[in-house]
């Protein structure tokens, strides 16, 4: 029932975020059509100006996108002439969708342990070793580790081909550039949070009854400790599934990112306004996921 | 005192206030200028130039030390942001409740969904002559220069601090039902003082931990703007945009691994010695702490 509630609030708040969007584009300076060579004559640039309805008030475009949108049209792409916006997310989004769910479920498999492991040994020598390499891994940009993979592992090593998404050796090295990065961030907030949760009077209490640390961690701590992740993990994931720009542009591979920066360079406003709806709508949801996946976690946590 | 005992803590305090000084006095001291080009390219690691040089020749160790400075300005007043509008939303929006606090955070939800990338363009292009213009008039052409830096700032601020306000929130939601916070309002404290004596105490801990964290992805995403072309242009230089072109120059034949080594290793250290300045900050300021 609360699910089926907040499921429903969503669409006021993503008409509210599409109206932001729709707006704010048209703010900024400049028009889809600047960078093209000036037309023939003032006629045909009307006629451009007319099929994309840009002569409109910028409300009434509005009124037209909604009227579009509800029949699941989300219009032409203004840069990739003849191509509408449906076919471009149908072609990129599943590409990015694996690539981003690879690299999510390695940045957890790896994070979570390796946070664990920094927080068991906090201020010891462990901690301030794994901590190290943990921040080199959440500080250091994919433009420095995409280049240097491919560098020793592609081009010297010769194990992996160096760009192009074709076969399953091809996802290797994107989803180890852009799961690093998270890996990292994931196990700095897995060793915060168990390391307060390791300090919390449940824990004295398991110690008190004789459990062996191993058991307390495992038993009692992880499912506490998790939950911040959980939290953090539906932003991430919305992220990763809506394509990264720097990953695709190193790697040659067709994904959405790319897309994405694209289309705000170049006031390509309804293939933005798509992608816009396409990350908003994805968020939400996680989160909305996240919330329930928190009150399954914590018992203490409880909504109406 | 809790943080003197710490030694990573003040070890990296004493590094950042270091490098600050540094950055400040560098331009004093510096054998080179951060803009100077000469015939000397790509020259390794040397007793002349300790970082080697740049496709321009220019010497990397000043332009690393020059780059500091748009860097740590970018993490403070990211961070500064995510503090002070992120803890006060949070906090009023948590302990106020209610349908007040629905609003707030829907409005907080509305934020977050819009890619930050189409704020900081919307920013940059359309404020840019305004700012300009109005730097101008009260300050002069040397400060107009700055304009695009300023809006690069304030599009970087407008996205921080929604992370901050979620966590923070989340925290006085839990805080404000607890019976010390009752046994106070019972006692007749003010709104005000429940919020700032007995609720905000407990919240320090995850808000100095997340800064921490705010200020290397503040750093991150100036370079990720830079790489685009939004933020800092050549020949200006920040960490992030040096590392970029270092990763530019990476290729199979000749490899100036310098170019990428020391900007990298000065932003990792710096990130590394804000992290253990959190943890350091944590304990100190952890109510719960015993030691």
């Amino acid at each position: 029932m609360f699910f089926l509630k907040r499921l429903l609030l969503l669409i006021p708040l993503l008409l509210v975020i599409s109206f932001l969007a729709f707006i704010l584009m048209r703010l900024a300076p400049g028009g889809p059509f600047d960078s093209d060579r000036a037309p023939a004559s003032p006629e045909i640039e009307r006629a451009i100006r007319a099929k994309y309805r840009l002569d409109e008030p910028v409300l009434k475009q509005y009124a037209h996108y909604l009227g579009d949108l509800a029949k699941g049209d989300l219009g032409l792409s203004t840069k990739y002439r003849n191509h509408t916006v449906n076919d471009i997310i149908v072609s990129a989004l599943p590409v990015s969708m694996t690539l981003g769910g690879l690299a999510f479920f390695f940045a957890l498999v790896l994070g979570i342990p390796w946070g664990v492991v920094m927080a068991v040994q906090r201020g010891q020598w462990g901690d301030y070793f794994w901590g190290l390499l943990s921040l080199l891994a959440a500080c250091i940009p994919a433009l420095v580790i995409g280049p240097i993979l491919v560098l020793s592992l592609a081009v010297k090593a010769g194990w992996f081909p160096v760009a192009l998404w074709e076969s399953p050796l091809h996802v290797v090295l994107p989803t180890l550039t852009l799961g690093l990065l998270f890996a990292g961030k994931v196990a700095r907030l897995v060793r915060e949070s168990t390391t307060t949760t390791l300090q919390s009077e449940f824990i004295t209490a398991a110690r008190a009854k004789g459990l062996s640390e191993s058991e307390i961690l495992i038993k009692h701590a992880l499912r506490l400790a998790l939950l911040p992740v959980v939290s953090f993990s539906a932003p991430m994931l919305a992220d990763l599934l809506t394509g990264s720009f720097v990953v695709e542009t190193i790697f040659q591979i067709p994904g959405l990112g790319v897309f994405f920066v694209n289309s705000s360079l170049n006031r390509d406003y309804p293939l933005l306004m798509g992608l816009v709806l396409l990350y908003a709508g994805m968020l939400l949801f996680l989160n909305l996921l996240a919330d329930l996946l928190l009150a399954k976690l914590d018992p203490r946590v409880k909504y109406e | 005192m809790r943080f003197r005992r710490n030694k990573p803590a003040v070890i990296s305090l004493c590094f950042l206030a270091a490098l600050i000084l540094l950055v400040v006095l560098w331009p004093w001291v510096a054998p080179y200028s951060w803009e100077t080009i000469s015939d000397a390219q790509f020259q390794p690691p040397s007793a002349k130039h300790w970082f080697g040089t740049d496709v321009h020749g220019r010497d990397l160790l000043t332009r690393v030390i020059f780059g500091a400075r748009v860097s740590l300005l970018v993490g403070v007043v990211g961070a500064g942001v995510a503090f002070v509008i992120g803890v006060a939303w949070g906090a009023v929006s948590g302990y106020v409740g209610g349908r007040i606090d629905g609003m707030m955070m829907r409005f907080v939800d509305v934020l977050y969904s819009l890619p930050s990338i189409i704020f900081v363009i919307v920013l940059l292009t359309t404020l840019k002559e305004g700012a300009t213009k109005w730097l101008t008039s009260t300050l002069g052409a040397k400060a107009a220069a700055q304009a695009p830096m300023l809006l690069l700032f304030a599009g970087l601020g407008a996205v921080s601090w929604l992370t901050m306000a979620r966590i923070v929130r989340g925290q006085v939601l839990a805080l404000r039902s607890r019976a010390f916070v009752d046994a106070s309002r019972s006692l007749g404290a003010s709104h005000a003082r429940i919020i700032w004596r007995h609720i905000l105490p407990n919240v320090w801990g995850i808000v100095i931990v997340y800064l921490t964290l705010t200020v290397p992805s503040v750093i991150l995403y100036e370079s990720f703007l830079s790489y685009l072309g939004l933020g800092i242009q050549p020949p200006m230089a920040s960490w992030g945009s040096l590392v970029a072109e270092g990763a530019g120059q990476l290729n199979p034949i000749r490899i100036y691994w310098w170019l990428v080594v020391f900007p990298s290793a000065m932003l990792v250290t710096t990130l590394l010695a804000l992290n253990f300045l959190g943890d350091g900050l944590r304990d100190a300021f952890d109510p719960k702490g015993q030691i």
